[in-house]
Order: C-alpha cells, then sequence, then structure tokens
C-alpha cells in the first residue's frame, strides 16, 4: 500500500473528488483539445491572457484521477504565469513525471505531489495530458492533441 | 495454486496440473503471484506449442514450397501440416480454405481488399454491429470510403446483445456483406451466428465471422455455421503472436483476386504477364511465418487434446462465479450482461476510473485490462469512457478470482 500512496497522494485524490477550475470558460482566447486514446481521457483546456500573462484558466473534461487532479492542480499553478512561464513549468513537470534521476525542481511547488508517477510509465501519459493540451492552446495548434 | 478446483468437475481436467503446461503462470510480480485476467487481449502459451517453436528452429528450419533437400520438405510438410490440423480445427471442408495471415485482423482486411472491393460499388452497403472490434470496423470504413457505399450499424441491447430484428431489416438488395463477431471481445456476448447467417443467407448476403474470442472458448464448425469467411488469430489460441487464419469458402476464394504480390503467390512470372497461384497461396505473398504456423498447430492441437467439454466443463461455471463474486464488490456495475455470454467480465466502479482500477489491482499481482479496448463505439452505447475488464481461460481459478475481488478492496481503500 506504501507504494500506492507514492501515486494517490491525497492531495491528488482530493483534486479528483473536486477539481478546480473545472467546468467551461466564457470569452477565453485560447483553447484546445486533448485526447488520450489509451484510456479514454479527453479534456479540454481554456485560457484567458492578458498582456501576456494567463488571467484565467479552466478545463473539462473526463479521465482517471491521475489525469484529472493533474489538470486540476495545473490550472491552480499557472494562473497568474507568463507564457513563457507556462513553457518552462512544463519542461520541469515532464522532467518530474518521467525521470527518475533528476530532483523535482522547486518553482514546481504543489505539482510536486506528482512525482509518484515516474515510478508508473503507464501512467505518465495521464498526467502529463493536460500540459500538452495546454500548450497546444498556449502554440495555438489547431488539431487535437493526443498523446498516442 | 490449489490442484483441487472446485469448478474442475471432470475427472480428467485438473486444473492445477493444467497450470503447470504453462510457465509464465508461476511467476510472481513483485511478491505476489501473478494472477493473469487478460486473456481476451492474448492467452499464454503451454509447452507443447514453446516446444513446437523451439524444435521448428532447432532442428527444421528451412524455407518452404522451393527446396528439393530433405529439410525443406520436411519444413514444408510442418507447415503444411499445420495448414491441416487448423482446417480441422475449425472444421473447414479441405485445407486449401485455410489461409494464413498475420491475425484476425490481417484476415478481414484481406477480405476487405479483394473479395469487398470486388463485390462492393457504390450505393452498397456492408453491415456490421456495435459491438464490434475496431478491426471490424474500420477496414469496411475504408472500404465504403473508396466506393462510395455505406456501413450499417445493428445496434445492440442494454444487456449487450444484437438486435436480430434490426440486423434483419439492414440486410436488403444493397447489402454486399455481414460482417459480425462470434463472441465480444468487451462484453463477452456470444452471438447466435447461426442464425445471423440464416438471415443473411435469405437475402443472398455472404457473412464473415470474426472468431478471435470463441474460437478459445468454444468449437467452431464453419460448416454447420454456414459462414462464408471466418477469421482466428493464433495468439488467443494459446499459439504464437503474429500468426492467424482466414477460413474462406473454396469457390468464394478460388473467385476472389489476390491480396498482396510477391513470391509464393504465382504461378509463372513474365514482365508481360504474370499468372496467380491456386488457393491457398494466391493469398499467401513472400516467406509465411512459418514457425508461427507450426506453432498454431500445436496450439489447436493442444486445445483439442484438452477438449472443449472439460474447457466449458471448467470456464462457465468460473465465470458464473466470478459474476456472482464481482457482483458482492459495492459500488461496481457490470458491463455486458447478455443470457449467452462466455469469459469477460467487464465493469466500472463508482468514482473510480477504469485507469487507476488497473494500476491498483496491478500492485496486488493482478493484470487485467482497462480502458476502451478497442470497442469505443460500445463504450459509447453504455456511456462509460472505459471499463476494467477480467477475461479468463482454462487454465484461470476461483482463487485467482478472490485475488481479483481482494484486489478490489485495495481500490476501495485508496479511493476511500
Amino acid at each position: 500500500m506504501s507504494d500506492l500512496r507514492e501515486l494517490y497522494q491525497e492531495v491528488i485524490l482530493d483534486h479528483n473528488r473536486s477539481p478546480r477550475n473545472f467546468g467551461p470558460l466564457e470569452d477565453a482566447d485560447l483553447h484546445a483539445d486533448g485526447h488520450n486514446p489509451l484510456c479514454g481521457d479527453k479534456l479540454r483546456v481554456a485560457v484567458k491572457v492578458d498582456a501576456g500573462i494567463v488571467s484565467d484558466i479552466r478545463f473539462e473534461g473526463s479521465g482517471c484521477a491521475i489525469s484529472k487532479a493533474s489538470a486540476s492542480l495545473m490550472t491552480e499553478g499557472i494562473k497568474g504565469k507568463t507564457l513563457d512561464d507556462v513553457r518552462t513549468l512544463f519542461d520541469h513537470f515532464h522532467r518530474l513525471v518521467t525521470d527518475r534521476t533528476a530532483p523535482p525542481d522547486d518553482s514546481l511547488g504543489k505539482l510536486r505531489v506528482f512525482a509518484g508517477v515516474r515510478d508508473y510509465p503507464a501512467r505518465v501519459k495521464c498526467a502529463i495530458l493536460a500540459w500538452h493540451t495546454l500548450l497546444a492552446a498556449v502554440d495555438d495548434t489547431q488539431d487535437p492533441v493526443s498523446t498516442e | 495454486m490449489p490442484t483441487t478446483d472446485p469448478t474442475a468437475t471432470d475427472r480428467t481436467f485438473d486444473v492445477g496440473r493444467l497450470r503447470e503446461l504453462f510457465p509464465i503462470l508461476a511467476q510472481r510480480v513483485g511478491d505476489k503471484p501473478l494472477v493473469y485476467l487478460d486473456n481476451a487481449a492474448t492467452t499464454q502459451k503451454p509447452r507443447p506449442v514453446l516446444e513446437a517453436l523451439s524444435r521448428y528452429y532447432a532442428s527444421e528450419n528451412a524455407n518452404i514450397h522451393r527446396g528439393v533437400y530433405a529439410l525443406s520438405q520436411q519444413a514444408t510438410e510442418a507447415y503444411e501440416g499445420a495448414r491441416g490440423k487448423v482446417a480441422r480445427f475449425l472444421n473447414a471442408a479441405e485445407p486449401a480454405e485455410i489461409i494464413f495471415t498475420r491475425n484476425a485482423t490481417e484476415g478481414i482486411n484481406l477480405v476487405a481488399q479483394t473479395f469487398g472491393r470486388r463485390q462492393v460499388g457504390d450505393g452498397d452497403e456492408v453491415v456490421i454491429s456495435t459491438m464490434e472490434h475496431h478491426s471490424n470496423i474500420v477496414p469496411w470504413q475504408m472500404l465504403c470510403e473508396e466506393k462510395g457505399a455505406r456501413l450499417r450499424v445493428v445496434p445492440i441491447t442494454d444487456t449487450g446483445e444484437l438486435m436480430l430484428d434490426e440486423l434483419a431489416s439492414l440486410l436488403g438488395p444493397r447489402t454486399k456483406l455481414l460482417s459480425i463477431v462470434h463472441m465480444s471481445n468487451s462484453l463477452g456476448t456470444i452471438n447466435p451466428v447461426r442464425r445471423v447467417v440464416e438471415l443473411a443467407q435469405a437475402q443472398g448476403v455472404p457473412v464473415l465471422v470474426d472468431g478471435s474470442q470463441a474460437a478459445y472458448h468454444m468449437p467452431v464448425d464453419v460448416q454447420a455455421l454456414g459462414c462464408d469467411f471466418y477469421v482466428v488469430t493464433g495468439h488467443k489460441l494459446y499459439g504464437p503472436t503474429g500468426i492467424g487464419a482466414l477460413y474462406g469458402r473454396r469457390a468464394l476464394l478460388d473467385a476472389m483476386p489476390p491480396y498482396q504480390g510477391g513470391g509464393d503467390m504465382i504461378r509463372s512470372v513474365t514482365f508481360e504477364r504474370t499468372t496467380y497461384n491456386d488457393v491457398p497461396h494466391k493469398f499467401e505473398a513472400g516467406t509465411p511465418h512459418i514457425a508461427g504456423a507450426i506453432g498454431l498447430g500445436a496450439a489447436v492441437d493442444f486445445i483439442l487434446g484438452v477438449g472443449f467439454e472439460a474447457i466449458t466443463a471448467h470456464e462457465r461455471p468460473l465465470l458464473q462465479y466470478a459474476t456472482a463474486a464481482l457482483e458482492t464488490v459495492p459500488g461496481l456495475r457490470l458491463i455486458g450482461t447478455a443470457s449467452a455470454k462466455a469469459s469477460i467480465l467487464s465493469f466500472v466502479l463508482d468514482g473510480v476510473h477504469a485507469h487507476d482500477i488497473g494500476t491498483i489491482v496491478d500492485t496486488e499481482g493482478v493484470a487485467i485490462r482497462t480502458g476502451h479496448h478497442c470497442t469505443q463505439p460500445v463504450m459509447e452505447r453504455f456511456g462509460v469512457p472505459a471499463t476494467a475488464r477480467a477475461s479468463l481461460a482454462m487454465y484461470n481459478t476461483t482463487t485467482e478470482i478472490d485475488q481479483l475481488v481482494a484486489a478490489l478492496t485495495k481500490v476501495r481503500e485508496v479511493f476511500g
């Protein structure tokens, strides 16, 4: 059970039960759709940008606990950040969930709860889906994002 | 594992002894025994299959149909012998009605690209059902798109049964083919294929049956079913991956154009004109998966050696036991409750996504499949993004079902 608790941290379970910034965002400046065909996770990330800064962000869709919590914590983590910050955070988060050797970057703050994902390679896609989708929105990619 | 399984009523069927024939089943996952319940994805391989593969490579390997030397003739005999074994397994009228393919998917694509491309035209229709695997949807979509034809879909009931009246009403003069699964991989439903074929024949519609799931749970007699094509895949028949078989009625196969061009499928080649070989070779271009075919031959021999009577006598009560056991899990709902079903338990758990279930039970050594099982339209039909699926084979035990149920209680402990 201890291993599982590393993956399913209380913060993750809480955000799975009651996701923050969940639902449609009126008048979004940017949005993108993400899809993980492996498990059927689907989500939409919508962003409002004000002078290069993320002034609001919401997500909707369905998915497993890891993908839902990841999207929820991501929205909390990047509100108020610049678009450049978003790209940097993406890189840090990507390393957090994939690289077993790298120590978590401090700038990730609460997002470090996802460090346990690196021990479950099959679940990396779940954790990273929201981030890929956000990046696609920021880069204004028209095609839906797929983890496959 | 216990050697006296309560479901093993047949004196000759001892599940403990049977399990010893499958080396992989003795493995542990971490400190837990492996509980392998993903048989609908692929089955494990018994020693006779492993030995046939290694014997072929160790002492029979040569290319077939070409060499005049003894070793090549021996390899050819082993390969063609395997064709005969598969023909007997499906009760084809003759071995030439069996074409070796890579898998069931390739069997369906072969029919779509040869028979289908010749028979289906603008305004025609191909009929499938809601419960098809993607491999029995996409090849027909591609064909219909190319030909300007229409794909029609027979709906299913809330329990996951084919709606036969709807099927009958979809068949008509425009229908050029009906392609239907024998047993659903995500619901477990066994379709009344004989009845379906009768309905189709009444309209003069040829029928392809996808037997990927059915063929390792029940005896298949293609002549009794009356179907025109039947596809199976070796790795679900306790055989190797990369080998499957397509059964086709001889008259249809003879009339069909070749699939791929290359060696072995020709009679003579000049730059002006090539004449094609007879069936089945016409459809087997290039050096085939010789070892795989021989392994598949050993696999179907193995199944027939155990016997479908014994397999059914073990698997049927095991499914009942598993169904009853899963129904005791709070918040669990089974998807697919057809009155005729076999060996598949698809389920959802209140408030927990299937993917999380899969990860958590894996830490208890239990291997199940989670996701859409290559049947996205089934997921949509039942309004779920994904299901968890436990699927049984001849070597599974009630103890393993208990381990699955215990692992599911861990899911509740994590998610509350």
